[in-house]
């Protein structure tokens, strides 16, 4: 088997603050194959972004990475010196981040800040390294480029400035971008285009992505696998259709079944009832407990690992199949539970 | 671009208009210009002719109009207390001050600004640390305060401080560190404008009036300088900046510096107006021979013809200034150059 | 705490919130800080209480003694135990005459922040509520006002008015109470902008809110019910400027007294002080001039760093 392009062992990522250690990241492990796309998803404060941070080295102090390892083609690079981690950025691991107004330096052109990165991370001369920039912008869709290359982020609409950012995080074919949320500030009837873009461009270039949103329709419509994020912790981790269709978290299958679709008949959405913990209150055993109706005592003890279930990873007790439950039985479970909450307190 | 300078000058020629209606009013309502003028044995009949020959008994609305035509032409009348025209004064005064406040202003932009930066970039190092506090002194210590205890040092002390002994083997007079406390030192005149920057005794006069009044602008440029780069560090395009592996150094001082700097360039020019007026302070430390030291003797003799003259000399620097860091501002930022062509593309 | 959400926010929450919160935490952790109010405190203690602990009175012109003049400091050569930091020109003994000097310059200095204050907030509440033309009339003013220096308007008003009495002999005041009103008024007026600015800011975001539709609706003046609103918003801002203001007030009054047309020397503030005693710098009295300096430097100081403080703690971005 190919040594995954990023492995992530066991990241922790904590940030002391002054009523206590909050930890935004705590103990996650997953790996992301050369190519692949690999969408993140949860909630805002589940530690998404902090993951994506931690991997390419931004994390904003005091926050830092307590204990873990990231590694890139088998070599550590979350201790690695500022200096050397800088090689990498960019290079190596592009990021996008999510409102594109504020990622250009409005007192740049779009054509400076584009040859600038070129002429960072290779030997091109600067003429050179502007017409890369027009081959660029030609390539995410901006119009007349050898024109555009001068202008100002200014004078740019929303969607084509994600253009230049994607273009941008681009220049130097990374071997994986962090995608944190590059739809989310744009209009709707921008966003599928951008996706779109992103997913030719990363197909073509054999760019692995790590796509982190909160939006579902966005994780189905381009990721190869997706991994549940709640309250820090990974929740379930598998092929995208696997996830969606036959969700086995019960966090997972709640979050799949608020969302509405269009067909479905129902007079009322599922809600998961209660919230998802401030990240300095943790529930003991498995973070979602309080709120999961298929909980045991277990479930309130020990936290659970990830447990591989067919083509994925599940961290619920349920499919502990040393308990003597078989998975079916478990996807049997979780499953069972329909209608809503108000309906189940009742029955 | 032509219609933003229209409305400026107009805006401008609405400050002037208030400024001279100010002056006007200070020479209706206080004292009498004729008795001022003359002595005590002027008849009465001469008074009123001379009232006459002023046009002070025109209607008001006239009186204004000729005091603008006058001013304009640069006619400022004759100074009650020196029998002499307030130009010619006026004019004398001028190098000396211009001088001052020229030097003052440059020893606070090269000193204030990577002072500034510096404790930007390096937020809690040992040196910042000093910095700041030096910052917070020039801030607290009022500007003349700075300037008596200059001289209590470089003056007083130093005057008659013994040699001090290195190790027994020669001596060091720190008298000769001495500077003078007292007037320009020697100038020189060229084609009218007499000038102190030729000579080492006028230098020498020069630094510690120069060092009291841009103290204080010192400290404001740096603690605004320091707070521009703290919250340019903290933007977007800055961590994109870095997600796409630039050096420190091209994100520190070219993007980062860059945006810095913008907004700091107006106030600084806006408080170069100010140093000309806090001159008045400086140069009557120094007992410097400028305007600033002329008018706080007309306001000490209510001497209106100087003090008119004076307000509205320096509301025409002030307008003129305003104007020269509003265009600069223009050249600065591509965001205030309206695109004559498409401004945004599609989406 | 059902009840707290039913009354409209008095001004007193935001003081209790105050205390409770991490302001007051982050204030009882810096030492600085702490140093910084204890110093302002014991300058206002010595405002207050200024006549019961100083050894002289120096106001007195009667038990000035001409013989006692120019003393060194006592610890010096030629001082006298009876004036510890030495005295003036007058006779006057320094430490009193600091005391009382720090009196008169916080006495002006609290004067002209609270006419800033009221004129500010007053012009500010007016440009929001009536808007129009008004508004853009005091904005005007106040980008011009803004655009010359505090320290040259203080000057010109100073000049204008005594030059009015001076001119006009008939009017018969007394030196030091005009000098006393003519400071605190030009000064005063010379520092309102900034509170207008906040206050009209703060006017204007609440004017939008749907309760001012909702009180008309009831027949109730939307005035009224903004007033509640607007100000504890605006208190705290308004109390950093103040803080900030205060300090330049102080100097604003000694450098006008410096310059001779301030407090007169008969009943002198630091600043006037440090204008007698610069005369004799050159010959050696230096104590004239440097002990009134420290003592307002030492001020300034203090109440800069707790405005500094202040602003700080009370940014809500930095929180």
């Amino acid at each position: 088997m190919a040594t995954p392009l990023l492995q992530v062992c066991n990241l922790v990522v904590e940030f002391p603050t002054r009523r206590g250690t909050l930890t935004a990241v705590d103990d996650i492990s997953f790996d992301i194959a050369e190519g692949e796309v690999l969408g993140v998803v949860g909630e805002s404060g589940a530690g998404k972004s902090m993951t994506g941070a931690a991997v390419i080295g931004l994390l904003e102090p005091p926050g830092r990475i307590a204990s873990g390892e990231i590694l890139l083609e088998g070599r550590r690079i979350d201790n690695l010196p500022y200096e050397k981690m800088r090689r990498i950025r960019g290079r190596e691991i592009g990021a996008i981040f999510q409102d594109p107004l504020t990622s250009l330096n409005p007192l740049y052109s779009i054509g400076r800040q584009l040859t600038e990165t070129i002429m960072t991370h290779t030997d091109m001369t600067p003429t050179q390294a502007r017409a890369r920039a027009v081959e660029l912008l030609a390539e995410v869709g901006i119009p007349a480029p050898e024109r555009r290359v001068d202008q100002y982020p200014h004078q740019f609409s929303g969607g084509m400035r994600q253009r230049v950012v994607i273009a941008l995080a681009l220049c130097v074919n990374p071997r994986l971008i962090i995608a944190d949320e590059p739809t989310t500030a744009l209009d709707v009837s921008i966003q599928a285009q951008i996706i779109a873009l992103l997913k030719r461009l990363c197909r073509e270039h054999g760019t692995a992505v790590m796509l982190v949103t909160h939006d579902m329709g966005v994780i189905a419509e381009t990721a190869d696998r997706v991994a549940v994020m709640y309250a820090g912790r990974i929740a379930e981790i598998g092929p995208v259709r696997e996830v969606i269709k036959n969700a086995k978290h019960p966090y997972t299958h709640g979050l799949m079944g608020s969302i509405p679709a269009i067909g479905h008949d129902a007079d009322r959405l599922e809600q998961i009832p209660g919230s998802m913990p401030r990240l300095t209150d943790i529930p003991r055993g498995c973070a979602f407990n309080p709120r999961c109706l298929h909980a045991f005592d277990r479930c309130r003890q020990d936290r659970p690992e990830l447990i591989a279930v067919e083509d994925g990873q599940v961290s619920c007790w349920l499919y502990d199949t040393s308990a003597g439950r078989t998975t079916a039985e478990a996807k049997a479970i979780v499953a069972s539970r329909s209608g809503t909450a108000m309906e189940r307190a009742d029955g | 671009m032509v219609a933003f300078i229209i409305r400026r000058f107009i805006q401008s020629l609405f400050v002037m208009f208030v400024v001279a209606l100010v002056s006007f009013a200070m020479f209706q309502f206080i004292g009498d210009p004729v008795n001022q003028m003359v002595g005590i044995e002027t008849s009465l009949a001469e008074r009123a002719a001379l009232r006459e020959r002023l046009g002070l008994n025109d209607p008001i609305v006239v009186q204004f109009w000729h005091f603008i035509l006058n001013a304009v032409s640069g006619d400022f009348g004759i100074s009650y207390q020196h029998k002499r025209p307030v130009a010619d004064m006026l004019l004398e005064r001028l190098p000396a001050t211009l001088e001052l406040s020229a030097v003052s202003a440059l020893f606070s932009l090269l000193v204030g600004i990577p002072m500034g930066v510096y404790t930007g970039l390096n937020r809690d190092g040992f040196l910042a640390k000093i910095f700041l506090t030096i910052s917070l002194i020039g801030i607290s210590l009022p500007t003349f305060l700075i300037g008596i205890l200059l001289i209590f040092v470089f003056s007083v002390t130093l005057a008659n401080a013994p040699p001090i002994s290195v190790f027994g083997l020669f001596a060091i007079d720190p008298s000769v560190l001495q500077l003078p406390s007292f007037g320009r030192g020697t100038v020189v005149e060229i084609g009218g404008w007499r000038t102190g920057l030729l000579t080492a005794d006028g230098l020498k006069a020069l630094i510690m009036p120069s060092i009291t009044l841009g103290l204080f602008q010192l400290t404001l440029i740096m603690r605004l300088v320091r707070s521009e780069m703290l919250e340019v560090l903290r933007t977007d395009y800055i961590k994109f900046a870095r997600a796409r592996g630039l050096a420190n150094r091209a994100i520190n001082f070219g993007h980062a510096l860059k945006n810095t700097l913008v907004p700091v360039i107006t106030i600084t020019g806006l408080q170069v107006g100010s140093i000309i007026a806090f001159a008045i302070i400086t140069e009557t430390v120094f007992q410097w021979p400028g305007m600033g030291q002329m008018f706080l003797q007309a306001v000490q003799n209510v001497d209106i013809p100087i003090m008119a003259a004076y307000l509205m000399l320096i509301a025409f620097f002030f307008v003129i200034i305003n104007l020269i860091v509003d265009m600069l501002y223009y050249v600065v930022d591509p965001r205030l150059r309206v695109d004559t062509g498409k401004a945004a593309g599609h989406g | 705490m059902a009840d707290a959400h039913t009354s409209a926010p008095g001004l007193l929450d935001p003081l209790r919130r105050f205390f409770d919160g991490d302001v007051w935490a982050s204030f009882k952790r810096s030492p600085v800080t702490v140093g910084a109010a204890a110093v302002t405190l014991a300058y206002f203690m010595m405002a207050a209480f200024g006549p019961w602990i100083a050894p002289h009175d120096p106001f007195d012109l009667a038990k000035l003694d001409l013989l006692d003049s120019l003393i060194p400091p006592a610890w010096m050569a030629d001082g006298d135990p009876r004036f510890l930091l030495g005295t003036d020109d007058q006779g006057r003994d320094m430490l009193s005459a600091i005391i009382y000097g720090s009196r008169v310059s916080l006495l002006i200095g609290f004067a002209s922040v609270l006419l800033s204050m009221v004129i500010g907030i007053g012009l500010g509440l007016l440009s929001g509520f009536v808007g129009g033309a008004i508004d853009a009339f005091i904005m005007r003013m106040a980008e011009i006002q803004l655009s010359f220096p505090a320290i040259l308007v203080a000057l010109l008003i100073n000049g204008v008015v005594i030059g009015y009495f001076k001119t006009h002999p008939e009017w018969q005041v007394d030196q030091v109470t005009l000098a006393y009103v003519v400071l605190v008024l030009s000064i005063g007026l010379s520092n309102w902008v900034q509170y207008a600015r906040t206050v009209r800011g703060s006017t204007l975001v609440e004017r939008g809110k749907e309760y001012v539709q909702a009180a008309h609706v009831i027949g109730i003046h939307p005035a009224k019910i903004m007033l509640r609103h607007i100000l504890p918003n605006v208190m705290g801002p308004v109390l950093v400027i103040a803080t900030i203001q205060l300090a330049l007030a102080v100097i604003a009054e000694a450098t006008l007294s410096f310059l001779g047309v301030g407090v007169p020397p008969t009943e002198p503030s630091l600043g006037t002080l440090i204008r007698i005693g610069n005369d004799y710098l050159f010959s050696g009295e230096w104590w004239v001039t440097i002990f009134p300096g420290a003592a307002l430097a030492i001020l300034v100081l203090a109440v800069n760093l707790l405005g500094d403080w202040l602003r700080d703690a009370l940014n809500p971005k930095l929180r």
